[in-house]
């Protein structure tokens, strides 16, 4: 009983924190529910909502168009922010300011990091345009924020200046920690600086990567607040991804249930990401047990 | 198979020398030693020959080749390292067919000789663990398995068998002097432990604070150390040293008790000479109790001393005693048991007795 009445605190915490709000949300993701008209709340309607999604073109688009920005931002995510960490391990000189220097984009709120890119890639006033066209390399302005592919990039590229500095700084770590003598080992096996990185290296730090990217898969939804300020998910639904519609569907249209049918499948999405980089995390440091 | 040969070879890191200019000679096949205390310098020295350190100056060859420009990899030698250094994702099989994988070599080929490395190791029940499922002695057989099969010119080894317990180290020790029997490569090997120097080298090279002391088979270097530092550190339980003084073809010592100078030296000293007389505790025992004493009269001291202490080992006994006020270990040979307050006859052997000039702390046996 005691042991019982000793995670009481913790059980309850979660009770009220974590499991009511999931159990209400998947409530009412079956219910027709209108932010406008309370009393439909209690109009169960199964799972129409999901129904109506699943036969909604505009949904899956958005679905997909969440999955390749993940996978763009992720990965070049993962692609700088491990030069980054090898360059600053390489140099011996002002290694801790430029640590330092590199968490700025952390320190930022994403709202004015949506912000500042909006106005750097703003096709009238932007500095980017004026910067382009004062260098003489285009003569019109660039529609950076309205072009769809144009502003898909845009907002990657925030999303991307924003976070890599997550796997940057987790990568150094990995190469602080590395070992010396597996590395010297590999050189007098043969190897030369090419072939030491691939086979050594990399596999040492694949779970630091691992870690980072289940952190990041797990905090993506943050980018709603970047793609909201800088195209709230337009023009034309053109950078709409399952987060700007949800929110859309749900406060601006005031359509509860829907949006919250649609949250869970981003939860979802968001869970098979970090579970899947879970596993691969566990896998990687069975046998990193025996570094030493 | 290769000669490695060392000239001058100096090694700072910034303003501190950690290798004071060096030159050795290792010829084919041979098998080195590189012993010295802590912080002498065997590693980096040892790691200049691997490339694993810049060389601040003079030259390393390996066969005829300067290879002072050249990456490890080019220099075709394996290195054991202290810690293994083994791959961790690895399986044991890929850890000991890396190299040659890298070298580019038919699947075929590193199978045959991954299995054959394995086969002399003992590893072939391993071969498809991890090095962490592996226990210490397995995973310094992996690291030594890792180093032969690419058949290297050289073998390096830095201290591979510190982290052993001591029986797996005596085991490993034996292995390793069967492996260079039967692999026959030139072999550079570092170490503190100076019974592993005495018993796996073809030569010794004792090193201090950077510079070489003294390079020599086992025995030369046992039996003619050339100071004092050396006949401290070779051998255990190590040389007893009594200063004292030359007076009339005698060696005063402190409290002015007289040893005879040991006649093979006698005209090496010089009357009032400060010299360190050196007796190795085998050389000095209880009358009837000692190994190897010299029949002639004139190659034997005899004093009367107390003992202090005895640590009964077996057929023989350390004995603890004082000489001339400076404790002495003495070693007592047979059964006999003996007792704290005893008093006994003791013998010196004054041909393996060695005296040492003790401003330069030179052997006068090399002046
Ligand atoms: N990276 C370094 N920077 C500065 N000094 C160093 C460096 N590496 C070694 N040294 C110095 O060089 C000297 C020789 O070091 P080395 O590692 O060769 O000693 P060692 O003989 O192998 O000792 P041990 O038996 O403890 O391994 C030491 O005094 C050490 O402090
Ligand atoms: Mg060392």
């Amino acid at each position: 009983m005691t042991p019982f009445l000793l995670l009481l605190p913790a059980i309850l915490t979660m009770l009220f924190v974590v499991a009511l709000p999931l159990i209400f949300s998947f409530y009412t993701s079956m219910t027709s529910y209108r932010l406008t008209r309370p009393e439909t709340i209690e109009d169960f309607i199964w799972f129409r909502n999901y129904i109506r999604l699943f036969e909604n073109p505009d949904f899956w688009r958005a679905f997909l168009r969440t999955i390749v920005f993940l996978a763009i931002a992720l990965n070049a995510e993962l692609l700088l922010g491990l030069g980054i960490a090898l360059l600053i391990n390489k140099i011996t000189w002002g290694q801790r300011t430029l640590r330092t220097i590199m968490m700025f984009p952390m320190m930022f709120s994403p709202i004015l990091v949506g912000f500042q890119f909006k106005f750097i890639f703003n096709d009238n006033i932007g500095i980017l345009n004026n910067a382009l066209q004062s260098l003489g390399l285009t003569t019109q302005a660039i529609p950076w924020l309205v072009d769809a592919k144009l502003a898909m990039f845009s907002i990657i590229f925030a999303e991307v200046w924003m976070s890599t500095s997550v796997f940057a700084i987790l990568l150094l770590a990995g190469l602080f920690a590395m070992p010396r003598d597996p590395i010297e080992a590999a050189k007098v096996d043969g190897c030369n600086s090419w072939q030491v990185f691939r086979h050594i290296t990399l596999p040492f730090l694949m779970p630091f990567v691992f870690i980072a990217m289940t952190i990041r898969s797990l905090d993506v939804a943050r980018a709603y607040d970047i793609v909201a300020i800088m195209t709230g998910g337009g023009p034309a639904g053109r950078t709409e991804l399952l987060w700007t519609m949800i929110a859309r569907v749900g406060y601006d249209n005031a359509r509860m249930g829907q949006a919250n049918a649609m949250a869970y499948l981003s939860t979802i999405l968001s869970i098979a990401f970090t579970y899947y980089f879970y596993t691969k995390l566990v896998a990687a440091r069975r046998y990193m047990g025996g570094a030493e | 198979m290769a000669s490695i040969m060392l000239k001058d070879v100096v090694k700072s890191y910034g303003k501190v020398r950690a290798v004071h200019g060096i030159n050795l000679e290792i010829g084919h096949n041979e098998f080195v030693v590189l012993v010295g205390p802590s912080g002498c310098g065997k590693s980096t020295t040892l790691r200049m020959i691997a490339g694993l350190e810049d060389i601040s100056g003079g030259e390393v060859l390996i066969g005829d080749r300067i290879v002072n420009d050249l990456p490890p990899r080019k220099r075709n030698i394996s290195m054991v390292f202290q810690n293994y250094a083994l791959y961790p994702h690895m399986s044991v099989r890929d850890n000991l067919g890396f190299g040659l994988k890298i070298a580019g070599q038919k699947p075929k080929v590193i199978a045959e000789r991954v299995a054959e490395a394995a086969d002399i190791l003992g590893l072939s029940e391993l071969l498809d663990r991890t090095p962490a499922e592996l226990s210490g002695g397995q995973r310094q057989r992996v690291a030594m398995g890792r180093a032969i099969v690419r058949h290297p010119d050289a073998f390096l080894f830095d201290e591979p068998l510190s982290n052993l317990d001591a029986k797996l180290r005596g085991q490993m020790r034996a292995e390793i002097k069967k492996l260079h029997q039967t692999v026959r490569t030139t072999i550079v090997y570092v170490t503190h432990d100076q019974i592993e120097a005495m018993t796996l080298a073809d030569r010794i090279v004792v090193m201090r604070g950077g510079h070489i002391e003294q390079v020599g088979t086992p025995m030369q270097v046992f039996n003619h150390p050339v100071n004092t530092f050396v006949a401290g550190f070779i051998g255990s339980p190590p040389m007893n040293q009594l200063p004292g003084h030359i007076e009339a073809g005698q060696v005063v010592l402190a409290d002015q008790s007289r040893v005879p100078v040991p006649p093979r030296l006698a005209g090496k000293v010089r009357e009032g000479q400060k010299v360190i007389l050196g007796i190795r505790p085998d050389d000095i025992s209880p009358q009837g109790h000692g190994l190897g004493m010299p029949e002639d009269a004139a190659q034997v001291a005899t004093l009367d001393l107390r003992i202090a202490l005895a640590e009964p080992l077996g057929m023989e006994s350390l004995i603890y005693t004082t000489i001339a006020g400076q404790e002495v270990q003495a070693k007592l040979y047979g059964p006999r048991i003996v007792q704290p307050g005893e008093v006994l006859t003791f013998q010196v052997a004054l041909a393996r007795a060695h005296l040492f000039d003790a401003e330069t702390t030179r052997s006068l046996e090399v002046l």
